[in-house]
């Protein structure tokens, strides 16, 4: 399987991300600078958290229009799979690759904090490891991962199994108390209608390593790589 | 043109004032050093002249007051690769790593700025590591701010977590700990200390000494504006009321600049391009020029036309002076220019050769066709003045009688529990550290709270060598200081600074390494701040002498001062220590039902200047605890050993609050309970504050106990853990759920007041 991990000038989870990636599938992912024009052909393209350009305008504005970008849309409407996380995941909304929006926190604070995860959608690429239903616990670190999307938009989601995740307690109960940033109906990802595209808040790759707080996010990984071996 | 008049012609007009001593004085040079400035100089000085000896001979970039004290702190051991001196101290640990650490201060602009003070505070002490080329890995940090009531401090507190947040998080380094207390002497003056650990190749280490003659003076990074003009000058006086409107002399930080500088500065360090590096800090164009220029024995002349400007007409006064930031001042080997001009590019920031080295020992500078200033360069750093202010008598406190301070009427051990708990010094600190993204990297291994340090695998930055590195091995950093202790005895309140930081992290599996430290006091001209000052580094170099524990790097924050109110002496000690293997890492939490609670170290029940003292008598009274350093390091050596060995499950050291509080915290952090079996209602038994001590849990209690130490040392065994609750002999059953709700509780309530 060949990865490509974006590089954005304000980047800065690529190595977390590359650590995950490494430990499943025992090589390290390309990493790919954003002003390349060709990302020839890989498998999975990734594009990591961090703060691309500052976030000086809107979180993943600035990224959205990158060189590299125009070849990253492309791949998708090939059928690249693609993980965008938590700035990745505000660039996937900033492309129109995912809709709805992502808002400031509803605590108007940075976030850094453990999360539990509902599976929803646990028969994609990249869940299928996971199931529908299982709680995973991965981390949030955010000031902007509030998702806003209308009724139609939560509709159409809902009505093809899009959402993949959504804020939970311990025991994978939705409520108020669990969303931690006033995301609309705890969303924390969503897919494109094919599933080859995931966005979503929580850093799945900063819960694989021995020394971190729990694996859990290991099978998120471990799910794309055996659906892309 | 040597000593010659220099002659202003064709210029912008710049209305610059004349040079006089009444001018001196407003930028804080008195007579005397004026006179020097005037001899050295040989003729009258320019304005850009003047500016340049006032702001190097101020006390923020000369340690006049503290230099002659600062020489007895130790600095050496074998393990020491760079001592006090350079951008940041470098220790040795191993596989041919380095670490490469520094805390600094950014109080004064803090207090103006709370959000801009403490971002640039964090940028700052950021640069001055990765200046050495180190990859940063970690950021703590040390918050004082006044008392809770006071009307500026939420303001504070919520504009300072806020700023540090923007800067680290942005940056993508991981800030991991600190400390956060609060006491009504900081309220005119809050202190903002922040630490900043990097990892570097033996073989890739920068330094600022090493320039040669003839050789090209690059600047990069941001332009160049006219923010922090006096900065350092600022940090070097006393606040009066209103002192607000000094904002124009607060930088305003850009951490995703200095996200592509640090980017960009590291990936031309991997070549051999740089000769001698100096970020600009405190001072700017003038310290990392003088600062090049004087360690590599040499002169530099600049033309300032070429700096990068972000604003139009700039007199070069103000160029001098900026203290704009993300910025660096290098030496590059000649014909290296252009290849270094590259990576720059591609990170889309500004380079510019802006002058070259000369043989002259002297400070050139050209602007707009003319020369603004000629000086000698050695002046600025050997001659700035040191000062052996004048000390006063500071009478050692006298001793309490424990008896006196029983528990009042109507209180038992379980509210005064409670209250210590629930304390604005004790309370949990979720709110702030969540701010912070304390993940990112992926190499945390305690994250806030888990563990008496912060604690970060230092992963190899290349790919392992055949059969060389080892990619295990992990940082345990910590920041220390009891002020209260240091105001009631300079002396041992230095020396238990020291001693808490290295129980810190003995507690945490690390071997206490190097340190760096903070100084933070007021008025150095009054002697009673001076007695403070000399009394807690005379007691840090104790310490730090008899634990082997050397100061490598610092900083010194004097005249934090509001109106004539200092703050309370606050010597912070920034301690690194090494985990060769992350897996015998310790944390504090109980782990598991059924083991076996032992305390190390005497509890005699000191109560002078305990947490007790002031929460529950309202007292700030008697003598701190004093500190055995014999004791610290046998009974640190020992829970290292015990740690090794894989014979306990946690480890704790006791600090504020003494023991009972100690055991709540493994409690809250662990979700579990514990049954203790120790009878004894003495207040001072369980919240005296005394020195030395551990709690650890063990699953093995009699082979723990029959070793060689339980025999020499104070050990004596508490209890059990239990599932549930904090069970005390006399029949107080404490809910660890409730525990916690009141810790977590006191932050987020009073923020959102």
């Amino acid at each position: 399987m060949k990865t490509s991990i974006i590089l954005f000038p304000g980047t800065n989870r690529e190595k977390d991300m590359a650590m995950a990636l490494k430990r499943v599938t025992g090589h390290d992912p390309a990493l790919v600078w954003h002003k390349e024009t060709d990302l020839g052909t890989p498998d999975l393209i990734i594009l990591p958290g961090g703060f691309s350009y500052g976030d000086y305008l809107r979180c993943g504005a600035m990224a959205a229009h990158s060189p590299v970008m125009k070849e990253v849309i492309a791949c998708a409407e090939r059928g690249t799979r693609i993980l965008g996380v938590c700035n990745g995941f505000q660039m996937l909304i900033e492309t129109h690759l995912l809709p709805g929006a992502l808002l400031k926190n509803k605590t108007l604070k940075f976030i850094c904090k453990h999360v539990n995860l509902k599976t929803e959608n646990g028969e994609s690429e990249f869940t299928s490891k996971l199931g529908k239903g299982s709680v995973i616990n991965v981390p949030v670190a955010h000031g902007e991962g509030n998702y806003f999307a209308n009724d139609d938009i939560l509709h159409e989601l809902d009505d093809n199994d899009r959402v993949a995740f959504r804020y939970c307690d311990g025991n994978g109960a939705v409520t108020d108390e669990a969303n931690p940033n006033g995301s609309t109906a705890n969303i924390a990802g969503i897919m494109n209608k094919r599933k080859t595209i995931l966005g979503m808040m929580p850093h799945p790759e900063n819960a694989t390593q021995d020394w971190q707080d729990n694996k859990s996010g290991l099978l998120l990984f471990e799910s794309i790589v055996e659906a892309l071996a | 043109m040597t000593n010659a008049a220099i002659q202003k012609h064709n210029h912008p007009a710049f209305n610059e004032p004349d040079v006089t001593p009444a001018l001196g004085a407003e930028h804080g040079l008195n007579e005397d050093e004026y006179n020097l400035m005037l001899s050295i100089i040989g003729r009258a000085p320019s304005f850009t002249e003047f500016g340049i000896f006032s702001v190097m001979w101020s006390e923020h970039c000369s340690y006049k007051s503290s230099r002659l004290h600062l020489k007895k702190l130790p600095t050496e051991a074998p393990w020491v690769i760079q001592g006090p001196g350079e951008n940041a101290g470098v220790i040795d640990i191993g596989d041919n790593q380095a670490a490469i650490f520094k805390m600094e201060s950014h109080n004064h602009p803090s207090f103006i700025e709370p959000y801009q003070g403490a971002a640039t505070g964090v940028g700052g002490i950021m640069r001055d590591v990765f200046t050495m080329g180190a990859r940063p890995i970690a950021n703590i940090n040390a918050l004082r701010f006044g008392s809770p009531e006071h009307p500026k401090t939420r303001h504070l507190v919520d504009g300072v977590v806020s700023g540090i947040a923007g800067y680290g998080n942005c940056m993508g380094v991981p800030t991991v700990g600190g400390e956060v207390n609060f006491h009504p002497s900081y309220n005119g003056n809050i202190l903002v200390n922040a630490m900043t650990v990097g990892i570097a190749e033996h073989d890739k280490i920068y330094y600022a000494r090493g320039a040669g003659i003839d050789q090209p003076v690059v600047y990069v990074g941001s332009k160049t504006g006219r923010d922090g003009i006096h900065g350092a000058t600022m940090a070097s006086a006393e606040f009066e009321e209103g002192v607000e409107g000094n904002r124009p002399t607060v930088q305003v930080g850009d951490p995703f600049t200095e996200k592509l500088l640090l980017e960009a500065c590291l990936e031309l360090m991997s070549g051999d391009a740089i000769i001698s590096i100096q970020d600009m800090g405190a001072a700017g164009l003038t310290s990392s020029a003088v600062e090049i220029a004087d360690k590599g024995g040499i002169g530099v002349a600049l033309d300032l036309d070429l700096v990068p400007q972000r604003e139009d007409m700039m007199s070069p006064y103000e160029l001098m002076l900026s203290e704009s930031q993300e910025r660096m001042l290098m030496i590059v080997k000649p014909g290296k220019e252009d290849m270094a001009r590259v990576i720059f590019e591609k990170w889309d920031l500004d380079f510019a050769v802006i002058g070259r080295t000369t043989k002259e020992q002297r400070l050139k500078i050209n602007m707009y066709g003319e020369c603004w200033c000629d000086i000698p360069v050695p002046p600025l750093v050997d001659d700035a003045p040191v000062y052996d202010r004048p000390q006063g008598h500071y009478p050692k406190p006298e001793s309490i009688d424990p008896i006196a301070y029983s528990i009042p009427d109507g209180s038992d051990l379980h509210s005064v529990l409670h209250t210590l708990i629930s304390c604005p010094d004790m309370a949990s600190k979720r709110w702030v550290w969540e701010q912070y993204d304390h993940l990112v990297m992926g190499e945390t291994v305690a994250e806030p709270g888990q563990a008496d340090a912060a604690i970060v695998k230092a992963p190899p930055l290349s790919p392992p060598q055949a059969g060389g590195i080892k990619g295990g091995k992990a940082l345990a950093i910590s920041s220390d200081c009891t002020p209260r202790y240091c105001q009631a005895d300079p002396f041992e309140g230095g020396k238990q600074a020291v001693a808490e930081s290295y129980r810190n992290l003995c507690a945490s599996g690390a071997r206490p390494m190097a340190v760096t430290n903070n100084l933070n006091f007021g008025n150095p001209e009054k002697p009673d701040i001076m007695s403070q000052f000399v009394g807690c580094v005379e007691g840090i170099a104790e310490a730090c002498k008899e634990l082997h524990y050397p100061v490598i790097s610092g900083n010194v924050s004097l005249y934090n001062e509001t109106s004539g109110e200092a703050i309370l002496p606050t010597p912070v000690i920034g301690g690194v220590g090494l985990i060769p293997d992350w897996k015998k890492s310790m944390s504090l939490g109980f782990k598991a039902p059924g083991e076996t609670i032992i305390l190390i170290g005497e509890t005699k029940g000191h109560l002078g200047q305990s947490l007790y003292l002031r929460e529950i008598h309202g007292l700030e009274k008697g003598p701190p605890p004093p500190v055995d350093l014999k004791a610290e390091r046998w009974h640190g050596e020992f829970v290292r050993r015990l740690i090794d060995e894989e014979l306990i499950t946690a480890a704790h050291d006791i600090s504020d609050g003494g023991l009972l509080c100690a055991l709540a915290e493994m409690a809250m952090a662990g979700n579990r309970g514990a049954t203790l079996t120790i009878e004894n209602n003495d207040p001072a038994f369980w919240f005296g504050e005394d020195q030395a001590r551990y709690i650890v849990t063990t699953k093995d209690p009699d082979a723990l106990l029959a070793l060689d130490e339980c025999k020499a040392f104070p050990v004596m065994t508490l209890g059990k853990t239990t599932e549930f609750d904090l069970n005390l002999p006399n029949g107080h059953n404490i809910s660890i759920r409730e525990l916690k709700e009141l810790s977590e509780k006191w932050l987020p309530a009073y923020m959102a007041a």
